[in-house]
């Protein structure tokens, strides 16, 4: 049992949970993720780590809510107990001094990308952050992220917060006017397969960080296979990173949506017993 | 009683009630007719049987027990050389082990040993416990199991009897391995495996789950703080067909499809939160045990047609004869000598069929099974939303990629030696499936007492 720490909602529909994982914490590499089961009748939930304090060996796990699973964590409390963390998986990224790099993170996106800024920032590249969100109260971790980086650039699509428009733009505007060596890329199927696009004409190389159906997270059961360079591979043991210019992100984008009637079916029916039990949803 | 009563019968749910349910298809013996069964046993002087048992089992001697009404004294016989009776009893492939060396089948059918043992099994954990195991003063030398499947469970039972302090990492959130991932509930009940894993819990040994060793941690780290290690990471490296369509959605290996209705208790879902995609008509690609759990397992989710797609014919089907039969016996439709081609999906990227072609036999190949070959034109299409893939496993790659001189052969399979199972890194053993590829429960508690032996002798030798 993973005791709580915190559990705060940070905007709408996004929360930050602080929970004990010793081992995690102790271990844990930028660009690695957990995977985590609420409860007894939980699902295994594969989430990316914010951020991890070694000494009180605790991590930090930022999560939108989505679905029943999502909906469950935010309604725990501090000084409650998660029932299970597996982890720290898959491969940590590779960290080193490559020169300018443009970390661009979407979304919920943003969380799995600060470590990794923050990381590339400290191996001695110039760091571009580039921020998006679809509106303002998705935007995550301003502050934290324009702690760490020479530059933050914010937008979001509606214009409520930062420019109006897409990472895609802002990026765009920085490869004109310097020479980038290396784009991370963390966020919504679209907005990773739209980077590498852009990235791909002036051939820098790009990882985008995938967040597949997944089971076990050892390679057991295949479900979070994903076509890389004509290639099957394992998000769980491969990836989760992988080059953007070689995923097959339409494949992938399908995949994801695989369990949608049931995910509906499992939250109503969550839904409707949180009314019953007259317990409030986040 | 004598031999010539014919074999009796296990009670079992009828097959239109049992599809309903995932409940376990035997009924059990009643404690009357376990005793019939075992006054059939002629007791031979040199019992082929045992022979015939990976474990050597003395299958007469708890025989004779059972047929005079001493079950306890029974199970204490099984227990001096299987740790987990209750599980054997019920997946061992008891026709091509020691029931098929009984004398008995030469001209009659041969006793039922596997569901007499069983039984035995049964009534100690429901009825009348057996007083736990003595267990030695601890001597004070730690041991460290990496996998909590039948081989590592065998390996902290013998080990823990002995006094060593014992430490189990399990990768998933719940000990058993295979036990409680693949063997779906209608073939093991999954108390049974909780209950075994229990006792060894309170016999002291310790268990870590949701850890995966071989990533932050590697071989070498943990040997650091262990006297010795057995590595027992089994075959859990699904194989795809790679054919067009695989990253179609309901396109799962059986490794997923298994985990999430075994593991996850996605037959229960919503009520728990893993879903499964329930299909209306089910392709099932292979024609082993786990085909056939993946089978009934989809027949039980309410699939109207379920398809067993193999190339071969029916008489080189792998499968359990039991597994076979009960599968038939529920509905399941074969389409022997069929092979995939593709899969073809729907513009939402929905498996939607499976393009087959016919195969006719040809020459034996190295297996010695007859090769299936291609009869041109004869392609044709099933209509399938869901696919499982049961053709097989690797070995899992995980903790050999951080162990450089743990030597393993060209298919990862960890290399070590058949009596000691020594491996090349000194105070590391390996067995069961990492080292066979995939086999059987029994084969690998077989190689975990081999194990036992192993880790003791060095241990208390010093010698490597």
């Amino acid at each position: 049992m993973h005791y709580i720490h915190s559990n705060d909602i940070i905007q709408p529909t996004v929360g930050r949970m602080v929970v004990e994982a010793p081992y995690v914490a102790e271990h844990r590499k930028a660009g690695q993720f957990i995977i985590l089961l609420v409860d007894e009748f939980g699902e295994r939930l594969p989430l990316t780590i914010a951020d991890a304090d070694k000494e009180k060996g605790t991590i930090t796990l930022i999560y939108q809510i989505v679905g029943t699973t999502t909906a469950k964590l935010a309604a725990m409390k501090a000084g409650e107990s998660l029932y299970g963390i597996a982890g720290p998986l898959g491969h940590p990224t590779e960290i080193k001094k490559y020169g300018t790099v443009a970390c661009v993170g979407g979304g919920i996106g943003i969380a799995p990308l600060h470590p990794i800024s923050k990381a590339m920032k400290e191996a001695g590249n110039r760091v571009i952050n580039i921020l998006g969100a679809r509106t303002e109260n998705l935007f995550i971790l301003e502050k934290e992220m324009t702690a760490i980086g020479d530059e933050c650039a914010i937008c979001t699509d509606d214009g409520s917060k930062g420019e109006k428009g897409f990472v895609t733009n802002v990026l765009s505007g920085f490869m004109a006017k310097e020479k980038i060596d290396l784009v991370v890329a963390i966020g919504p199927i679209p907005m990773m397969k739209a980077v590498s696009e852009l990235t791909k004409k002036d051939g820098i190389h790009t990882f985008v960080s995938l967040n597949s159906v997944m089971i076990d997270g050892t390679g057991m059961c295949g479900g979070c296979r994903v076509t890389v360079g004509g290639e099957t591979k394992f998000t769980c043991v491969d990836g989760p990173e992988f080059d953007g210019h070689l995923v097959d992100f339409d494949s992938l984008g399908k995949r994801l949506n695989t369990y949608r009637e049931e995910e509906t079916e499992s939250y109503e029916q969550y839904k409707h017993k949180c009314r019953l039990d007259g317990v409030e949803i986040k | 009683m004598s031999a010539k009563t014919p074999r009796h019968k296990m009670p079992e749910q009828k097959p239109e009630e049992r599809i309903k349910n995932f409940n376990e298809v035997p009924l059990g013996y009643t404690a009357e007719m376990a005793i019939a069964e075992a006054e059939r046993c002629l007791q031979c002087k040199k019992p082929a049987c045992v022979e015939g048992c990976p474990v050597n089992v003395r299958i007469p001697e708890f025989i004779k027990e059972v047929a005079e009404g001493n079950f306890l004294k029974a199970i204490e016989v099984i227990k001096g050389t299987n740790s987990l009776p209750a599980v054997c009893g019920r997946v061992c492939p008891q026709e091509s082990q020691c029931e098929a060396k009984c004398v008995l089948g030469k001209k009659f059918e041969p006793v039922a040993i596997g569901k007499i043992e069983g039984f035995v099994a049964d009534y100690e954990r429901e009825k009348e416990h057996l007083p736990a195991p003595e267990i030695k003063t601890k001597n004070g030398k730690k041991v460290a199991i990496i996998g909590s499947g039948p081989a590592g469970l065998t390996v902290a039972g013998e080990l823990a009897k002995l006094g060593y302090s014992i430490t189990v990492y399990e990768a998933l959130h719940t000990a058993g391995g295979v036990l409680v991932y693949g063997i779906p509930e209608f073939r093991l009940p999954k108390k049974i495996v909780s209950y075994e894993i229990e006792a060894l819990a309170k016999m002291g040994v310790e268990f870590v789950t949701n850890r995966v060793v071989g990533l932050s941690e590697t071989l070498a780290d943990v040997m650091q703080r262990f006297d010795a290690a057995f590595v027992a990471t089994g075959a859990g490296l699904p194989s795809f067909l790679n054919i067009p369509g695989e990253d179609l959605q309901g396109v799962y290996s059986a490794n997923e499809y298994l985990t999430r209705v075994n593991l996850m208790k996605a037959y229960k879902f919503p009520e728990y939160d893993t879903p499964v995609i329930k299909g209306r008509s089910v392709g099932v690609f292979g024609a082993g045990n786990v085909a056939m759990d993946s089978a009934r397992t989809a027949i039980r989710l309410g699939s109207k047609d379920v398809h067993l797609v193999y190339r071969r014919s029916r008489d080189e089907m792998p499968a359990r004869g039991e597994e076979i039969h009960h599968a038939e016996e529920e509905g399941l439709i074969f389409d022997l000598l069929c092979n995939p081609v593709k899969f073809t999906g729907d513009e939402n990227g929905r498996l939607c069929g499976v393009e087959c072609v016919r195969m006719e036999l040809g020459e034996p190949d190295d297996s010695g099974r007859r090769r299936p070959v291609e009869i041109k034109g004869s392609e044709f299409t099933i209509d399938i939303d869901v696919a499982i893939i049961a053709i097989g496993n690797g070995s899992n790659p995980i903790l050999q990629k951080t162990a450089p001189d743990l030597k393993c052969n060209k298919w990862g399979n960890i290399l070590a030696d058949p009596e000691t199972m020594r491996t090349s890194v000194k105070g590391v053993f390996a067995g069961g499936d990492i080292v066979t590829g995939a086999a059987t429960v029994i084969q690998a508690m077989g190689a975990g007492r081999k194990a036992a032996k192993g880790i003791d002798d060095y241990l208390t030798s010093g010698e490597w």
